[in-house]
């Protein structure tokens, strides 16, 4: 079963009398375990949509199904709840919450959102900084690591959760080519070791080569290439 | 609701010195708040337990219409023997009623033999009297304070024995005249000096009642008040308004009330001065409202301003907006709870140091009044609740707004 499935999906922003029609009925689906990017120049939708799929910004029409639920209808709180439990987010300026140490900030969705119980939740939080290769650093506050230490850290929240859907938007965007390159490295690792589905909104060439879906979106419409240089780990 | 708690106190620590003004600025509030109701409690308590206890006693029974004459002591207006068994049947059959006194009043010429002056005077009968207002012979500046006066003594105020140059132990002579007009004298023997007091009666002399009837020659039992102690203050308006209805029935000829009942409250001008006082505290308290509303709010606007981009992070990973308004509402929980309990530590050392330091004030005429600040459990537990409450609905406004924070918008900010 696909994990996102979006049917004649539509957003239109209206302010004013300015009505902008950000995504223009589109169609698409994605498969769990894949790594799947939107390529766009600025102002393509390609943001839009991203925030869409990850239950931020409700449709204006058209079916949008995550994790086989319909996710149209969802109010603020089940939304908030939806990704809690389905979405990983990985932010371009990494995002961790700087009074938090590196395991608090792993930790966070498991005992804000979710509420795992504490010997559970110690478990899979370690588990995951051993996967990115952070469990030494776990003590240490977000201003005392490098960016793509924070990276790495952002990877294993957005999946600490066991997220079947990871957002990623520009994640490669504040690091220096050989860290990115380690990042795009680990969460091609993460899929392969977790069957987690990566979509990323990028520019960045080294991701377009690493994926095997690019959608290219274009003044809100969108076309889809299949890769086939595109890496899968087995 | 811990882990709630525990976000928000490393939220405060990260802007510790922000944090650090904030409560110091409740502080000051609490502090100044809970010193001035300590201070001007304990002053205002033990004025009106110096005015109530050594001078008016809680409750005055007169006939009516004595009052609105008492500058004039008008002896043709005290009340009968019949109406004084009335009152005394009263008095006796309740339980709240600890002891109550007799007294004539009345002004008379003093002359000690060498000059002449008026006095306004208190007949009494010294056991009930002591009864009545026990801190009576606190006030004995000179003289044997034991037994208050037998007959043929007498207890003159302080000023007339200064001008008058007359000492414990002198004997001087009272001429008054009673209700028909004619004229009496008597000579008496100086048993003590009193301090002065402000208000009604605070500078009468006292001699024994007997020697009042002998003096203005009263035939009958009569008295111009009868002045009542309470086991407790608190009884106050209860008892007050059970005489009232109970003497307010009772009606003369002409169908008008015989007698007037009037509580401390409305016989010294010192009540004017605790309801003053009871509105300055208040004043005080909205002051301190003001604060912890301005200051709280202030803080946490600036706090949710300064991590939009943090609120949409935690949004976008789903924490519920209950969650995320629970969180800046705790902030302003522990900033109202840091300054609460801060300053109720600096009031409670500061009213222990001011307590072992003996500092002395003089009021009026009353001079070296011990300084003694105290305060109430109560008063304390209400101030910090109304701290608290007000901390946390400071907060109420920004943590909606963080809660209600599109979390894309939140995320693209800066």
């Amino acid at each position: 079963m696909s994990v996102v499935v979006a049917k004649a999906l539509e957003k239109t922003y209206v302010a004013g009398d300015i009505r902008v029609e950000a995504i223009r009925g589109v169609d698409f689906s994605i498969e769990p375990a894949s790594f799947v990017s939107f390529l766009g120049p600025s102002g393509s939708g390609k943001s839009t949509l991203l925030n869409m799929i990850g239950c931020l910004d409700p449709p204006t029409s058209g079916s949008l199904l995550v994790a086989g639920q319909d996710i149209t209808g969802l109010s603020r709180k089940e939304a908030a709840r939806f990704r809690g439990e389905h979405i990983g987010f990985v932010f371009q300026d990494f995002n961790l919450v700087p009074v938090l140490t590196v395991y608090e900030n792993v930790e966070y969705p498991l005992q804000m959102v979710q509420d795992w119980p504490s010997a559970k939740r110690k478990a899979r939080v370690m588990e995951l900084l051993e996967a990115v290769d952070m469990a030494e650093q776990s003590g240490k506050y977000p201003n005392q690591i490098s960016g793509g230490q924070k990276q790495r850290v952002a990877v294993a929240r957005a999946l600490v959760t066991n997220a079947k859907l990871v957002l990623a938007d520009e994640p490669t965007a504040n690091l220096d080519s050989e860290t990115a390159g380690r990042i795009i490295n680990l969460m091609q690792k993460m899929r392969d070791e977790f069957a987690t589905t990566f979509v990323f909104s990028t520019h960045d060439p080294r991701i377009v080569d690493n994926v095997e879906i690019t959608f290219t979106l274009t003044d809100g419409k969108l076309s889809q290439n299949l890769v086939p240089g595109g890496t899968r780990h087995a | 609701m811990l882990k709630i708690f525990n976000l928000a106190a490393r939220n405060l620590l990260r802007y510790k010195r922000r944090t650090m003004l904030t409560s110091a600025l409740i502080t000051l509030g609490v502090v100044a708040v809970l010193l001035f109701i300590s201070v001007s409690g304990s002053f205002k308590s033990m004025m009106v337990g110096q005015i109530t206890d050594s001078m008016l006693g809680h409750i005055q029974i007169h006939k009516k219409g004595y009052v609105a004459s008492v500058d004039s002591l008008p002896l043709n207006r005290n009340l009968t023997g019949k109406q004084i068994n009335k009152v005394k049947e009263l008095l006796e059959g309740d339980q709240a009623v600890e002891a109550f006194s007799m007294r004539i009043k009345f002004g008379a010429m003093f002359s000690n033999f060498t000059e002449t002056t008026n006095i306004r005077l208190n007949a009494v009968s010294p056991k009930a009297e002591m009864a009545t207002v026990p801190l009576l012979q606190n006030r004995f500046l000179k003289g044997e304070k034991k037994g208050l006066l037998k007959k043929g003594e007498i207890i003159i105020p302080e000023l007339i024995a200064k001008g008058m140059q007359v000492k414990v132990g002198d004997t001087i002579v009272l001429v008054a005249n009673n209700k028909d007009g004619s004229v009496n004298g008597q000579t008496f023997t100086v048993r003590g000096i009193l301090e002065g007091l402000s208000g009604p009666g605070g500078r009468d002399g006292i001699i024994h009642i007997d020697d009042a009837r002998s003096l203005l020659r009263i035939g009958q039992a009569e008295v111009s008040e009868i002045a009542i102690r309470l086991k407790d203050i608190g009884e106050l308006p209860r008892f007050s308004d059970l005489l009232s209805h109970e003497l307010g029935s009772i009606r003369n000829k002409l169908d008008k009330p015989v007698f007037e009942i009037h509580t401390w409250e409305k016989l010294s001008p010192f009540f004017n001065i605790a309801k003053m006082i009871d509105l300055m505290t208040l004043f005080i308290k909205i002051m301190l409202v003001a604060i912890v509303l301005v200051s709280i709010m202030n803080v946490m606007i600036m706090a949710v301003f300064e991590r939009i981009n943090e609120i949409g992070t935690i949004a976008a990973i789903g924490t519920s907006p209950g969650k995320i308004m629970g969180l800046f509402v705790m902030e302003g929980f522990l900033l109202g709870i840091l300054g609460t309990v801060t300053g109720t530590l600096i009031s409670l050392v500061t009213m222990y140091v001011l307590n072992i330091s003996q500092i002395c004030f003089d009021f009026g005429r009353q001079t070296g009044l011990l300084l003694a600040p105290t305060i109430e459990a109560t008063d304390v537990v209400t101030i910090g609740c109304i701290v608290i409450a007000i901390s946390v609905l400071a907060s109420l406004q920004p943590a909606w707004k963080a809660a209600r924070m599109d979390p894309i918008t939140a995320l693209r900010h800066v």
